[in-house]
């Protein structure tokens, strides 16, 4: 008789299409191969929606009818490695970036990283926002920003951040710009997820502040990148946003 | 301790109908694993319903019946979770959802032998000694047998209860999807099981796949509860008493008043079968 383990050695084999294992019984033997079926059906089918929930777009872009093996193929060569399969997808774009037939489509890799980094954002730790009073009084020379947990920026190789939004319920058919896209992805005060496009300027920024700059340093660092960068508008935005949750001089 | 009272499962789509209102649903029940993350809206729902509402996490990846051991990392964020919401109960499947350092995400089905009763039940020592609380534990779905099976479901659960002091979480619609799957009588199955260890009920809807010798019954909670299950279902209130009792619907959600229509059916039931004995839990 196998040991449990080796029960289970096989069972999982048979549920990537192997041969079922030894004394498997149901009421009719014939029944035995589509009964073991639902198992693997419940854990094909589970698994490329918990996919298809975390890469929506992807899944608009690519089309049902793709996506479906697409996932399967994926769940495959990377199964999940924790039960929280809201953690599940992070080599999902690097997959795409590798699998040939979709080679002729170099922007699915990005649009998949926005949609990684959209999941962690819904997920990463709560922080209050600072004092707006602190902001004010602060010393722009010395002080630096702690932004939200949820804060992240993408340098993305292609206009992936244009084509997210276009494919969001109710987008619209905005033009694609020619050239690669920053995406900024932060969670807001009403627990929303927000993707922008940043120019060169405010990425600079954002990018400073996340390597600890001081904001006259970050402020220096962003008109490096665009010459006659203001940076107000964006640090108006972060604060709008509850997305700066510290100020340390 | 659950009220002996209606339950539903929560989701998130549903909170905005729940804040209006409760429909007569006395508790919510969660799965684990979606409320690992660290922040965000998640907690922020959970956090106003358990406020108002007692609260029974039921975990899904714990994979109480693998041969690997618990998964201390997982294990440690379910403790977590527990400290920080103290829910009046949690309760895990007698299934497999792990081998090895992979998650399957479906709860499949183990043989019941001795070498699998003293892992069940060192996995539900491990559990309950971390979370320092009594578990229940769920009887599953099962669409096959096997061969070196030879302990009966009702006898391997009442078991691993005895040996670990566990408590049984009773899914009806599982026992009826089990017993009609295998040909075998679900009204017996109950009566073999001893009810003073259930301290939650579960009733959730199943699909059925025809078969060339008739239907499989798929556990699928995508669907009201059949009325063969419903039967069941008083059947066990009126041998035990009114329980906690969860209406189980996770997939192809319905408006949060068809499922308080259920919670209001099951009410009834729980309401008028009060001559059981008393439960301890």
């Amino acid at each position: 008789m196998p040991t449990h383990a080796e029960f289970m050695r096989s069972f999982d084999a048979a549920l990537r299409g192997d041969v079922l294992p030894a004394g498997l019984q149901a009421r009719n033997m014939a029944e035995v191969e589509r009964r073991f079926a639902v198992y693997r059906n419940n854990v094909a089918v589970s698994l490329t929606a918990a996919l298809a929930s975390r890469f929506p777009v992807i899944r608009r872009l690519v089309g049902e009818a793709f996506f479906a093996p697409l996932a399967r193929l994926y769940a495959e060569m990377d199964r999940p490695k924790s039960p929280v399969l809201a953690e599940w997808g992070e080599g999902f774009a690097d997959f795409l970036g590798a699998f040939p037939p979709l080679a002729r489509y170099p922007y699915l890799p990005d649009v998949a990283r926005i949609e990684c980094a959209r999941g962690r954002a819904f997920h990463a730790a709560d922080a209050a926002p600072v004092d707006p009073a602190v902001l004010v009084a602060a010393d722009t020379n010395r002080v630096t920003f702690v932004l939200h947990p949820s804060v992240h920026l993408l340098h993305l190789a292609s206009p992936a951040v244009s084509i997210w939004a276009r494919n969001q319920p109710g987008g619209s058919p905005i033009p694609l710009p020619a050239r690669a896209e920053t995406a900024l992805i932060l969670r807001d005060a009403s627990f929303a997820v927000q993707v922008r496009a940043l120019g060169a300027g405010d990425a600079a920024l954002i990018g400073a502040i996340l390597a600890g700059s001081t904001l006259c340093d970050a402020a220096l660092t962003a008109q490096e990148a665009e010459a006659g960068h203001d940076p107000a508008p964006m640090l108006v935005a972060l604060m709008r946003a509850g997305a700066i949750t510290d100020a340390q001089e | 301790m659950l009220p002996a009272l209606p339950g539903v499962g929560f989701k998130p789509e549903h909170f905005a109908a729940i804040c209006q209102t409760a429909g007569g649903v006395g508790f919510f029940e969660i799965h684990a694993e979606n409320y690992l993350g660290a922040g965000g809206l998640p907690h922020a729902q959970l956090a106003a319903i358990r406020a108002d509402f007692p609260v029974s996490i039921h975990g899904v990846g714990l994979s109480i019946g693998g041969a690997n051991g618990v998964d201390a990392a997982h294990l440690d964020r379910v403790r977590r979770l527990c400290e920080r919401y103290e829910p009046q109960s949690f309760s895990e499947h007698l299934a497999w959802s792990s081998h090895g350092a992979e998650y399957l995400n479906d709860l499949l089905p183990l043989p019941y032998t001795e070498e699998t009763l003293t892992i069940v039940c060192d996995h539900i020592d491990r559990v309950q000694e971390v979370l320092g609380r009594r578990m229940l534990l769920e009887n599953p779905a099962t669409y096959l047998c096997f061969a070196n099976s030879l302990i009966p479901e009702t006898e391997f659960l009442s078991e691993v209860a005895q040996r670990t002091g566990c408590g049984l979480l009773l899914d009806v619609n599982n026992v009826f999807v089990s017993c009609i799957n295998h040909g075998t009588d679900p009204y017996a199955w109950l009566a073999a099981l001893p009810l003073d260890l259930v301290g939650e009920v579960h009733l959730g809807g199943h699909d059925a796949d025809e078969m060339p010798t008739g239907n499989l019954l798929i556990d699928s909670h995508a669907a009201p509860v059949a009325d063969p299950v419903w039967a069941l279902f008083a059947e066990v209130i009126m041998r035990a008493g009114p329980l906690p009792t969860l209406i189980e619907w996770d997939n192809d959600l319905p408006e949060w008043s068809v499922l308080c229509a259920e919670a209001a059916r099951a009410g009834a039931i729980l309401a008028r079968g009060g001559n059981g004995f008393a439960h301890a839990c």
